[in-house]
C-alpha cells in the first residue's frame, strides 16, 4: 500500500529531528527551511518515516495511506 | 500471557506503551496517571497554551497506530496514583480514583518529576508553579484577569519561557535568577548571559544573582521580597526553580534511588522494571556519567528504549538487559524565547572551550561548539536549526574535534 509524507509547514520549525530519522525524505536546507526530497518514499523507508513522525516535538510530520 | 503496568500517563509512558504493542505485545497493558486527564504534550503549556493561543485539544500527542489512543488496548486508571512499590510481591497499590493493588509481570516507572516550590510563603493565593494542564490554565487565569506585575522566580527554560509569553501578552514582568549568570549549568556562561540580554532587549527586569527572601501579601500575593532588600510588587508569581524526581512512591520498593531510579545502561532498574523519562538516571556510555534527562526528546527514546528491554527481559528471565543495545542518545532540547529559538545537542557545561562557528552573538543567529578534551561533546545554535543537525552526527559519532572544526571550515 502505498503512502504519502506530509508535512504541516505551519507547526514545523525545522528541528530537523525527521532529517536524522530519514534524511532520504527530510532536508533542512541552510535557508533553515525544511524541503521533503520524496513525497511518495518506497515501503522500506517506512519505518524510518515513522521514527521521524515520532520525534517531531512539533507533531508536523505526519503519513497519509493512498 | 504476561501483564504490563506502566506508571506514568505523560509522553515516555505513551511512548513505552506504543512500542510495546509495536512489538508485538499483546497482554493485558495498564497505565496509571496522577492526574485526571490522558496523556498530553507538554511544551507548548510555557508557551501557546499560556498565552491563550491554543487549547486543549491541540496538545494531543500522536499515536502512530489507526486508530489512535484507543486502538492501544490500554486500562486507563487516571486520577489515580501509585502509592507503592512492592518489587518482590510484584504489586502497586493505587490511590485515588482507582484503590487496591494492581499485580504485573512487567513494569514500566516513568513517574516523572515535580516542580520544587519555595519554602516558606505559606498558602498565598497567586504563587504557581507550571509542570501540569492544571498548573497552566491556573496561570492563564490570573493572566486572563490582567495582573499589574508578574514576578518570575528562575531563570531557567521554564522562568524564560513564561517571561517571555507574559511579555508577549503585555505585562510588566520582573524575572528574578539567584545565580549570577541563567542557564550557565545548561548552556554555558556565555550563551546564559545572552539569554539575558534577550530578556532585557524585550522589557524584562531582569534580576540577577540575588535570591528571593520572601513572599507577602494578605491572602493573595502581593509583595516578593529579594534578599538585597529590594522590594517588588506582584500579584501573579511563577515559580521555575526546577524539578525533583517522582520516586518519593518508590522508597522501600527495592529499587535503588538516587537523584531518580537507577538503571542499568538498558534501563532496567530491577528484573523485569524498567525505568524511563524525567525520574530515570542510567550510566551513559558516551558521557562516563550517570545522566537524569528532563527534555521532551529523551521521553520519547527512553520510553521506547525501555519497553524493548522489559519485553527482552520478560523473554529471557530477568536477564533481557543482556541482549539489547546499550540506551545512548545525544540529548537534545529546545526552548522558544520570544522570536528566538535556541537548540542544543549534546553537552555545553563543564567544556573546556566554546567557538562560534556560524553566525554571531550580535546578530543573535548563530551556531557555536563545545570541546571536552579534543573531542566535539555538544552544539547550540539559537536560529540556526540546520547547523545543530550537522554538528550533531559529528557528536553521534564522537568525532574529534579538529573534524567539526574542518567542518566549520567547509561551511
Amino acid at each position: 500500500m502505498g503512502y504519502r509524507v506530509v508535512v504541516d509547514f505551519d507547526l514545523c520549525e525545522s528541528n530537523a529531528r525527521c532529517m536524522e530519522a530519514a534524511p532520504e525524505v527530510f532536508e533542512v536546507r541552510d535557508d533553515d527551511f525544511l524541503y521533503i526530497l520524496d513525497e511518495t518514499p518506497p515501503d522500506e523507508l517506512r519505518a524510518k518515516v515513522e521514527e521521524a513522525v515520532r520525534l517531531c516535538p512539533k507533531a508536523a510530520v505526519s503519513i497519509a495511506d493512498d | 500471557m504476561p501483564s504490563i503496568v506502566v506508571v506514568g500517563a505523560s509522553l515516555a509512558g505513551l511512548r513505552a506503551v506504543e512500542e510495546l504493542r509495536r512489538q508485538g505485545f499483546d497482554g493485558p497493558l495498564t497505565v496509571v496517571g496522577d492526574e485526571p486527564h490522558r496523556p498530553y504534550d507538554r511544551p507548548p503549556l510555557s508557551k501557546q497554551v499560556l498565552a491563550g493561543d491554543w487549547e486543549r485539544e491541540r496538545l494531543d500527542l500522536t499515536v502512530m497506530a489507526d486508530g489512535g489512543l484507543d486502538a492501544l488496548d490500554v486500562d486507563w486508571r487516571l486520577g489515580t496514583r501509585a502509592a507503592s512499590l512492592d518489587v518482590a510481591e510484584r504489586t502497586i497499590t493505587l490511590a485515588g480514583a482507582s484503590t487496591g493493588r494492581l499485580s504485573f509481570d512487567g513494569l514500566v516507572v516513568a513517574t516523572g518529576a515535580t516542580p520544587r516550590v519555595l519554602p516558606g510563603h505559606g498558602d498565598l493565593a497567586g504563587i504557581h508553579t507550571l509542570r501540569t494542564l492544571d498548573d497552566c490554565l491556573s496561570v492563564r487565569s490570573v493572566l486572563d484577569a490582567s495582573p499589574r506585575r508578574v514576578v518570575v522566580v528562575g531563570a531557567g527554560f521554564i522562568g524564560a519561557e513564561v517571561a517571555a509569553t507574559c511579555r508577549g501578552r503585555g505585562f510588566d514582568v520582573t524575572l528574578v535568577e539567584a545565580l549570577p549568570v541563567p542557564l550557565e549549568r545548561a548552556v554555558g556562561a556565555e550563551v546564559g548571559a545572552l539569554t539575558a540580554d534577550i530578556h532585557r532587549d524585550h522589557g524584562v527586569d531582569v534580576r540577577l544573582g540575588v535570591g528571593v527572601e520572601r513572599i507577602d501579601g494578605a491572602d493573595r500575593v502581593e509583595q516578593v521580597q529579594l534578599a538585597d532588600g529590594t522590594v517588588l510588587e506582584a500579584d501573579l508569581v511563577v515559580v521555575g526553580v526546577g524539578v525533583a524526581p517522582n520516586t518519593g512512591w518508590l522508597s522501600g520498593s527495592g529499587l535503588a534511588l538516587d537523584n531518580g531510579v537507577l538503571c542499568d545502561v538498558a534501563c532496567l532498574a530491577a528484573p523485569g522494571v524498567v525505568a524511563a523519562g524525567d525520574v530515570a538516571r542510567w550510566p551513559s556510555p558516551r558521557f562516563g556519567a550517570a545522566l537524569r534527562v528532563e527534555h521532551w526528546d529523551n521521553a520519547v527514546t527512553m520510553g521506547e528504549h525501555a519497553a524493548r528491554t522489559l519485553l527482552a527481559d520478560l523473554a529471557a528471565d530477568g536477564r533481557g538487559s543482556l541482549a539489547v543495545d546499550p540506551y545512548d542518545p545525544v540529548p537534545w532540547f529546545w526552548s522558544d524565547q520570544y522570536d528566538r529559538k535556541i537548540q542544543l545537542a549534546g553537552w555545553a557545561s563543564g567544556a573546556d572551550e566554546m567557538r562560534v562557528v556560524d553566525g554571531s552573538f550580535d546578530e543573535r543567529r548563530f551556531a557555536a561548539i563545545y570541546r571536552k578534551d579534543d573531542r566535539v561533546v555538544g552544539v547550540l545554535a539559537m536560529n540556526r536549526p540546520r547547523q545543530v543537525a550537522i554538528y550533531r552526527k559529528l557528536i553521534e559519532a564522537n568525532a574529534a574535534w579538529d573534524e567539526a572544526l574542518a567542518q566549520a571550515a567547509a561551511g
